[in-house]
């Protein structure tokens, strides 16, 4: 259970492994793409996990890097196709961010750390984990974004609803650019390692 | 009166120590106290360097070299509202006596508001700060939270300047651990947040002219680094822009005031002569340059424009000596104004849209800052070896 729960908070991928980072900034100025892309990156962490973890003790050493991207590459594949099928908007608007999740370095370094050497069912509970992990960030940077750089919420204009364009609000453009996504990262690591002690070096 | 004081601040001391009733609120009766007297702690043993210029009279020397700066703002903010309001609205007749002093007063009730705002939403977060880690309050935001009314343009609404001056403080100082850790100049960052999160309230040509005294309405009227990077002729004249009577961010207009200011902060040896005559001298060089080149309207503008528009004089002065954040070794702010001076007139230039470039150029040297000080140290450090290496090797 603690291989499931530990990246949640403690091991948070994004936060404490910071990994990650560059999806996290790029796909986060609108909620519904960012919880599109939590929820393809946990697909593909955990299959490729579940599937790497199933082969390991038939790969050999010298070319197991390129195994692991070809079993990433054609789940990324699977899931492009699955978003295009289904939702094609936010698929459009994720782009090339969802061929991405191949580079993203969460997918390589959970494969390496730990699916090489452990059983199918910790692997994939460890990738369902660390996908949940990285989604968790990503909701919440990308509705914060979206509360605050565009004033709606999953496409919903809660901030015209409220009233508040009468008394003179404005969305903030600052927000929407990659920039601020990562000073909330900052801000979610300062909060985090506030609270957990465990976390605080030096 | 002050011996009463004194008492009276003796008297509620204990309240405050370890022990009495509120100890949680030390570092706020400190600061008052501190305020309002030396404080009487000496130290015990051993001998200090002691000077009579501390963080306190640094930076309410910097407040005064700040004034002439201030109160011009605000007569131009009132003498702008006149020129540009139509024929009528203007309760005095232009060049009297009365107008001059209602401009003044017109300016200084604008200008109050956005004071009172940034000072107190400032002072609140770095309060808070030094209460949760029992810190002593530090007076570093004095400085910042008069310059950041100063840069900005006088319609800008309340709640998004105290907006600015909170991830300011936050994120700009106290993450990095308060006054003398932060890397970048806390004034500018509140300004480049209003600039890229508001962008309709810092630039064109609808901001920088109140129409009346409480609204937030606006008249038209453009800066000469607007007109410029629209691509027209600059309307104004160069005595005009010298003494600072255009339109422009709240009180950075006048040269004038603000040399006056930097002739304060260079005899009281508060900012650096080093940094302000690189800065000049880097943005008189690019400007040299482009005109040489020449290519188009702006790069033909005269160089010395440059030192009269926008907040070029205000930055060199006032925000590019911040001795925090500006680079610490002599050589080392040679370099760091020059590419300021330089990057900033590269960027009026080259990029229209962000007219005003000077701000840009400083966060970035500001970021590039200690990587100079690191050259310029290992690089004394490589010649005193090879020095050495030298000499031992003729006296073997």
């Amino acid at each position: 259970m603690k291989i499931f729960t530990d990246p949640l908070a403690k091991n948070n991928p994004i936060t404490v492994q910071v990994l990650g980072i560059c999806s996290c900034l790029a796909v986060t100025a609108q909620l519904k793409p960012a919880l599109v892309m939590a929820i393809s990156v946990t697909v593909v962490v955990a299959l490729s996990n579940l599937i790497i973890s199933l082969m390991r003790n038939t790969i050999p050493p010298r070319i197991r890097i390129i195994v692991q991207l070809v079993v990433v590459s054609a789940l990324v594949i699977l899931v492009n196709q699955v978003l295009m099928a289904f939702v094609y908007d936010v698929s459009k608007q994720l782009s090339v961010y969802v061929g991405l999740i191949i580079t993203n370095c969460i997918v390589m370094g959970r494969l390496e750390a730990f699916a090489m050497s452990r059983k199918p069912l910790e692997s994939f509970l460890d990738g369902v984990g660390n996908g949940l992990g990285y989604g968790i960030i990503l909701v919440i940077i990308g509705a914060f974004r979206e509360i605050f750089g565009s004033g709606s919420i999953w496409g919903y204009p809660i901030m015209e609803k409220l009233g508040l364009y009468q008394i003179g609000y404005e969305n903030n453009g600052l927000v929407i650019m990659a920039p601020m996504a990562l000073i909330l990262v900052g801000i979610i690591i300062w909060i985090q390692r506030t609270k957990d002690k465990d976390l605080q070096e030096n | 009166m002050f011996d009463n004081l004194r008492t009276y601040i003796d008297k509620i001391k204990p309240t405050f120590s370890e022990g009495g009733k509120f100890p949680w609120l030390h570092s706020t009766f400190e600061a008052f106290e501190t305020f309002a007297f030396t404080p009487n702690r000496v130290t015990v043993r051993g001998s200090h360097v002691r000077d009579a210029v501390d963080l306190k009279r640094a930076m309410i020397t910097v407040v005064f070299a700040l004034l002439p700066a201030l109160l011009f703002g605000m007569w131009n903010i009132g003498y702008q509202t006149a020129i540009h309001s139509e024929a009528g609205m203007w309760p005095y007749e232009l060049g009297t006596c009365a107008c001059f002093w209602y401009c003044l007063w017109f300016g200084f009730l604008r200008m109050l508001p956005l004071i009172v705002v940034s000072y107190v939403v400032g002072l609140a977060i770095e309060f808070i700060f030094a209460q949760i880690r029992h810190h002593e309050v530090n007076e570093g935001f004095l400085v910042t939270g008069i310059i950041i009314p100063m840069i900005v343009p006088i319609t800008t609404p309340l709640w998004q300047l105290a907006l600015a001056v909170a991830f300011a403080v936050v994120i700009g100082k106290e993450v990095f651990g308060g006054t003398g850790m932060n890397f970048l100049n806390p004034a500018l960052v509140a300004r480049a947040f209003l600039f890229f999160s508001y962008p309709t309230h810092m630039s064109g040509d609808k901001v920088w002219i109140a129409a009346d005294l409480w609204g937030s309405d606006a008249l038209a009227g453009a800066t000469p680094m607007g007109e410029l990077a629209a691509g027209s002729q600059c309307s104004a004249s160069v005595w005009d822009m010298f003494l600072g009577i255009i339109p422009g961010s709240s009180c950075e207009t006048s040269v004038i005031a603000i040399l006056l200011g930097a002739v304060v902060l260079l005899v009281s040896g508060i900012a650096s002569w080093r940094i302000m005559l690189s800065v000049v001298l880097g943005g008189g060089l690019m400007g040299l340059l482009f005109n040489a080149i020449g290519a188009n309207d702006y790069m033909q503008v005269p160089f010395y424009y440059h030192y009269l528009m926008g907040g070029f004089m205000f930055g060199a002065v006032f925000m590019a000596t911040d001795p925090v954040t500006a680079a610490q070794t002599n050589c080392g702010k040679w370099i760091y104004g020059f590419l300021i001076g330089a990057f900033a007139v590269l960027l009026r230039v080259l990029n229209p849209a962000y007219p005003e470039g000077m701000m840009l150029s400083i966060l970035l040297l500001n970021c590039f800052a200690p990587l100079i000080d690191h050259c310029v140290v290992s690089r004394n450090i490589k010649r005193r070896q090879n020095r050495a290496t030298e000499r031992k090797e003729v006296t073997a």
